[in-house]
């Protein structure tokens, strides 16, 4: 279709450089030998240069100050990532890694992995005992934490590819 | 002096607490920043205030940028938002179509230059007004893909909106620019072809 509409949609995405090879060869065509394409193409691009050339609004000469002036009492307050040591960090890590490397230790040793009759390894559940570390208070307040934090992730996991989504990239 | 210094290398030094290099900041981005806010607000006097409060925002949001994007395309990402507040707390009208009424392409032809400078900076002074009467939203995505230097997908990720979108609303944006100068500036527009 060589709508009016369709010939400046098809020339914008060639002059902003967004047309496929194929249609840019297209294109150029038309523009040899097509006068409608040609005048089309002229206007375009006269648009163009005048949108490039078009002037920005400046606001007052006292700006900058104004803005200096209204931040002087205003302290940035630095992201929590930078002014949190690296090491706590790490040592927090390293704990919550070792206790979970316990329980799972713990929860291992109280399987009994040969019985009786069977040759074959029998994982038996029923053999794990963790009840006396998740009936405390603590424990089920720690795995409430644990799971507001999960939740918490997987927000910002989420929220992250929306904006990829949105960017197109 | 911060200068010489790129965005990031001056949002570090701030960051470390050497306020006084925000103001290279204000200095580079503000006509763009002013420009946008002047596409959503007619007023200069509230555009101006809005303007200073986009710059407070930043500085105080400074801990967040993470570099993901360019600092610009964070910048006009508070620019969005803020102006859409502030339009919303002073339910301002989302800017008219109808400037139009208020203005007569006789006035603006008047000013006869005859040089080609003074004809080129007539064109210019052309394109400004028609810009000025679209709407908020086609006179933003224009500027921000012509004045700022923002790629599709950085407007998208200002206005959040998928690339694509983008892309359309972008030619619609022209589209309707390319009626308004055919319409009030036939004059001049029949001189470019």
């Amino acid at each position: 279709m060589n709508t009016k509409e369709n010939i400046e949609s098809r020339l914008w995405d060639y002059i902003d450089g967004n047309s496929t090879a194929e249609e840019k060869i297209i294109i150029e065509n038309f523009l040899g030998g097509n006068v409608q394409w040609q005048k089309t193409y002229k206007e375009l691009l006269e648009i163009q240069k005048m949108l490039t050339s078009s002037e920005l609004e400046q606001p007052s000469l006292r700006f900058t100050k104004n803005v200096m002036d209204k931040i002087s009492n205003y302290n940035v307050s630095p992201a929590a990532k930078n002014y949190i040591n690296k090491k706590i960090i790490w040592a927090i890590g390293a704990f919550f890694i070792t206790l979970i490397t316990g329980f799972l230790i713990y929860a291992f040793a109280q399987i009994n992995w040969n019985l009786p009759g069977n040759n074959n390894l029998i994982f038996d559940f029923k053999n794990i005992d963790l009840s006396k570390f998740f009936n405390s208070t603590y424990a089920r307040i720690f795995l409430m934490i644990s799971v507001v934090l999960g939740l918490m992730l997987i927000d910002s996991f989420l929220a992250g590819k929306k904006n990829e989504l949105y960017s197109g990239s | 002096m911060s200068n010489g210094l790129n965005d990031t290398e001056i949002i570090s030094r701030i960051l470390r607490g050497e306020k006084h290099c925000f103001a290279e900041l204000v200095n580079r981005y503000q006509n763009y920043v002013f420009t946008l806010t002047m596409r959503y607000i007619k007023n200069r006097e509230d555009a101006e205030e809005v303007a200073q409060d986009i710059f407070i925002k930043a500085y105080g949001s400074l801990p967040g940028f993470r570099g993901s994007s360019k600092f610009s395309t964070w910048l006009y990402t508070i620019v969005n938002t803020t102006c859409i507040t502030f339009l919303r707390k002073k339910k301002y009208e989302i800017h008219s179509l109808d400037d139009e009424k208020n203005f007569s392409s006789a006035d603006y032809r008047d000013s006869g230059y005859s040089s080609n400078l003074a004809e080129q900076k007539s064109r210019i002074q052309m394109v400004t007004k028609a810009i000025d009467l679209l709407n908020a939203d086609d006179a933003e995505i224009i500027t921000l893909f012509y004045k700022a230097e923002q790629s599709l997908e950085e407007i998208g990720r200002i206005l959040s909106l998928k690339t694509n979108t983008v892309k359309v609303r972008l030619h619609r944006a022209r589209a309707r620019l390319k009626e308004k100068m055919e319409k009030y500036f036939a004059y001049e527009v029949k001189d470019l072809n």
